[in-house]
């Protein structure tokens, strides 16, 4: 298949439909809304379902009825609409329904505004609904990934039996680069244990309410069960430059593009630096980052927050080495220049203190 | 299907007596007047709805009012054979 | 000997046992005298008469009614709280052919979902929507409900539900039947046998109202709670009949049933093979086009007013870009600024691999307005070209590493026929000054984003005399 020059969010809705998903329920907002409105041109064509709901909380429950019904369903939205959805979130996990969410991530708190941030990692990769439960979180760096890990995405949503998140930010929402989808459409039968309306289905239940202590903790083992394999398998991450590293950039989305940047800067300067990029923000590359800390000797993590991933790559490093950290928030990315200038300057910082 | 104790009334009520919880809306429903509580308690501790054993019409009424769903059953009587 | 036949008993689609807690009951969980029951059993009965127990999918609430599908032998999906509604709406919508009955009580469907169903019944989805309203929060052991009656005693209103306080009993069949969306509302009473009776048919005609595909259907029960209202089952049904009818008036709401029709059957399924035109996927790979040898790495910003085609001009550099074989990036500034009347956008033509997308250091500016000027000038880098769109440039912005030209590109293209085509205008200038790309792929990226025969002719117009008015030799060097 020849290349196309496609935004961000465009990538997803043909990534999505390409990876067997005919039913699409989501409300405007921006950054997102580049989604919601391709899934509404190509949805109905492709012989899908798309509705515009009156709020995220009916389009996370249609989405559980879809998903229920044994549909490769998906929603789109941004914090505001996520926080809204994690109520059904927490659902669909219970109910072991596998969906896909993309959050376009935008500036928060409360209406914050429509500029890029990578504040929801808390909300999204620690959950922001009730209860014993995990998403799988993909987080895409590129055009080419949002098509990429959107179709994965749904394939680990039916294999997982559980809502698996496409977190990325506004900029990589909204940028274009070429994209290349895959030859060959898919589109897997319905699942046996979802609700049809035929005979064949007319014994099958989906819930998730336990009534019985003993009932319910066999559901949260069971659910727990799942993330465990999850963790053992499913982690992906991109190493840049890491081998002789002694310095290690950690970002993920548009944070990793501009780390690259400064990883060829300092390169430059002589400066042994390299990149690790986690593709899973749960399950988060624990072990990769535990096996870098052999060599490397100080981490630097950047988002666009005051600090979020950065808890996750402090509990995997657990005091192995220091993690510093340099966000932007508000809306405004940083720099690769910033990013360059502040490593430099706790490097000096680290060489004048054991001189 | 025969019944013995339908004595050749029009209907016949058959009552689960360990599915009625005793609400009673069968007695209030009844025209003819032929239902009533036991005086006994059932498994759940009811006094569970009983059929005095003759004047059934067959209405059903008692089907539609009682809130169990198999803790009654009414027959009707079959128009005799030519 | 008299024989007798079955006149009624309990009907197929409910379970013989009911499961739950690892144990068989032939009772179910509701209280003595609990409306539900006689619910189930008017529901049960209509789906097994009305042969559909194969095709339907019951949705059952939060509330007593949780746990329908002990009893229901039908497909069964258990929700959230007050959202039924929403999901009902994309089950039916995944199975046209099934029948969707969601199950609410009164807190559910007229507190927290009120939305949900105001929405589905407003779209008219074709389902059926069984709403038990007892004028309280069962369940939860006897709060307020937007149904309670004025003047009841609740644990949430202990002195009596006031007016003045918590508003008035919500009327939900008459709210609904106000929209047009609705086929047909009923609001019937388990107040006595002789309703119960009437109850039954209604329910038949909501279902018969979707079997027929005539969308919305919904029957509002008023119903007894002996337990919480603190009455003997009797009593209780009397004071349906005595109190909650005086408020509630019963009877059809709507009734759009001979105004509506069908939808037509769904379509067929969509062969994948199709998927590629719809998704209008490019067939063919463009021939690679090696115009250069020499490592290339544009970092472009291009900044304007809305509307002057600042976004088009970056979106045909990096589409003619990666026809030219180039790895190409096009960034918007998407943020409130667009709406505030500025747009910018970063783009990037690389002969490898792209990095960041972000251009912060621009070795390339093209300006269509003396404000983007001034925002972006300090940043490009030394030996940078700035294409700007104005007669000179002003004396503080000046710098004389760069390479600039300055020319009332505007009225350049007012004088072709539009001053909208300003931004090809400069697209010419600049690839005249930078040679970044060759004709053809440019010529491929403006058939394809710009789509009418007009426009077209005009900006391969604009195109030319923008390369003319700046030859590649010509740098003003401010």
């Amino acid at each position: 298949m020849a290349k196309q020059l496609l935004k961000g969010n465009e990538a997803i809705v043909k990534g999505a439909i390409l990876a067997g998903c005919r039913a699409f329920y989501g409300y405007p907002i921006t950054p997102a809304n580049e989604i919601t409105e391709a899934a509404a041109w190509y949805l109905p064509q492709s012989g899908g379902v798309f509705l515009q709901a009156e709020s995220e909380v009916a389009a996370i429950n249609m989405v559980y009825g879809a998903a229920a019904s044994g549909q490769r369903v998906m929603t789109a939205s941004s914090g505001p609409g996520i926080s809204l959805m994690s109520e059904g979130i927490s659902y669909l996990a219970g109910a072991e329904l596998p969906c896909v969410i993309a959050d376009i991530m935008r500036g928060g708190p409360g209406l914050g505004n429509i500029a890029p941030e990578q504040s929801d990692y808390w909300q999204v990769v620690k959950n922001g609904g009730h209860g014993c439960y995990r998403t799988i979180v993909l987080a895409p760096a590129s055009v080419q990934e949002m098509a990429d890990l959107t179709r994965l995405a749904f394939e680990l949503a039916d294999q997982y039996r559980n809502p698996v998140f496409v977190l990325t930010d506004g900029v990589i929402g909204q940028m274009m680069e070429p994209v290349e989808f895959p030859d060959a459409p898919v589109l897997p039968p319905p699942p046996e244990w979802s609700v049809r309306g035929d005979a064949a289905t007319r014994k099958n239940l989906v819930s998730s309410i336990f009534l019985q202590p003993d009932e319910l903790e066999e559901h949260i083992r069971h659910l727990e069960f799942k993330y465990k394999l999850a963790e053992r398998n499913e982690v992906r991450f991109e190493r840049y430059r890491t081998d002789d590293a002694d310095y290690i950039l950690v970002g993920y989305g548009i944070v990793a593009r501009i780390l690259k940047h400064v990883v060829e800067d300092l390169r430059a300067r002589g400066i042994a630096v390299g990149l690790l990029r986690p593709i899973t923000l749960y399950p988060f590359p624990d072990e990769e980052l535990r096996r870098l800390a052999k060599r490397a000797h100080h981490f630097f993590v950047s988002e666009m927050s005051t600090g979020q991933m950065v808890d996750d790559v402090r509990l995997a490093l657990a005091g192995r080495a220091p993690v510093e950290f340099y966000g932007r928030c508000g809306g405004n990315l940083p720099t690769a220049e910033e990013i360059a200038s502040f490593v430099l300057r706790r490097i000096r910082e680290e060489v004048t203190l054991h001189a | 299907m025969f019944i013995e104790n339908a004595n050749g009334d029009r209907g016949y009520v058959e009552i689960n007596p360990e599915e009625c919880k005793g609400c009673g809306l069968c007695v209030a429903s009844c025209v003819p007047k032929v239902l009533h509580m036991a005086d006994r308690l059932n498994h759940l501790g009811y006094h569970p709805a009983q059929y005095l054993g003759h004047g059934c019409n067959g209405c059903g009424l008692c089907f539609y009012t009682c809130p169990e769903p198999g803790a009654l059953r009414v027959f009707k009587r079959e128009a005799a054979a030519a | 000997m008299p024989n007798y036949a079955i006149l009624h008993e309990k009907p197929e689609c409910l379970y013989e046992d009911y499961e739950r807690k690892s144990e068989l009951h032939r009772q179910t969980h509701y209280c003595p005298g609990c409306g539900h029951g006689i619910v189930h059993k008017l529901l049960a009965e209509a789906i097994t008469e009305l042969g559909i127990q194969d095709r339907t999918i019951l949705i059952s609430p939060v509330g007593c009614s949780v746990f329908a599908y002990y009893y229901f032998d039908v497909g069964n999906v258990q929700v959230a709280h007050g959202r039924a509604a929403a999901v009902a709406t994309a089950v039916k919508r995944a199975h046209p052919h099934s029948i969707v009955i969601s199950y609410q009580g009164d807190g559910d469907l007229a507190a927290i979902g009120s939305a949900e169903i105001l929405h589905c019944a407003n779209r008219g989805e074709n389902i059926t929507t069984i709403f038990v309203n007892n004028a309280i929060y069962g369940m939860t052991g006897g709060q307020m409900a937007p149904t309670t009656l004025l003047g009841q005693k609740t644990t949430t209103s202990p002195t009596g539900r006031d007016f003045h306080h918590d508003g008035a009993p919500m009327k939900v069949g008459e709210m609904l039947s106000a929209l047009d969306g609705p086929t047909y509302i009923e609001r019937v009473s388990l107040g006595n046998v002789k309703q119960i009776m009437l109850a039954r048919k209604a329910i038949r005609k909501a279902l018969e109202t979707q079997i027929a595909g005539l969308g919305f259907s919904l029957v509002e029960f008023l119903s007894p709670c002996p337990t919480i209202w603190k009455l003997d089952p009797v009593d209780a049904q009397k004071h349906v009949h005595d109190v909650m009818e005086k408020h509630y008036p019963l009877g059809v709401k709507c009734d759009r049933i001979a105004e509506r029709t069908a939808p037509p059957e769904p379509a067929p399924m969509t062969p994948l093979t199709d998927l590629p035109r719809i998704l209008r996927l490019p067939s063919t790979e463009p021939a690679p086009l090696h115009f250069s040898e020499e490592p290339l790495d544009w970092r472009i910003r291009v900044a304007g007013f809305g509307g002057q085609g600042v976004l088009l001009l970056g979106q045909l550099l990096a589409e003619a870009g990666m026809d030219a074989g180039l790895h190409v990036s096009w960034l918007p500034s998407y943020g409130p600024e667009m709406r505030s009347g500025t747009s910018n956008c970063h783009v990037r033509l690389c002969s490898s691999e792209i990095d960041s997308p972000v251009v912060s250091r621009p070795n390339a500016l093209l300006a269509l307005n003396e404000p983007s000027l001034r925002k972006f000038i300090a940043t490009v880098e030394p030996g940078g070209v700035v294409i700007y769109n104005g007669d000179s440039i002003p004396a503080d912005c000046s710098r004389h590493d760069l390479r600039i030209v300055a020319q009332p590109f505007a009225e350049i293209a007012d004088s072709l026929g539009s001053a909208k085509a300003l931004n090809i205008v400069m697209l010419g200038a600049f690839l005249s000054l930078s040679h970044a790309l060759p004709d053809s792929p440019i010529e491929s990226a403006l058939k394809r984003l710009v789509k009418s025969e007009r426009w077209l002719e005009l900006d391969r117009r604009a195109l030319a005399v923008g390369r003319e008015r700046v030859p590649a030799e010509e740098f003003v060097h401010a």
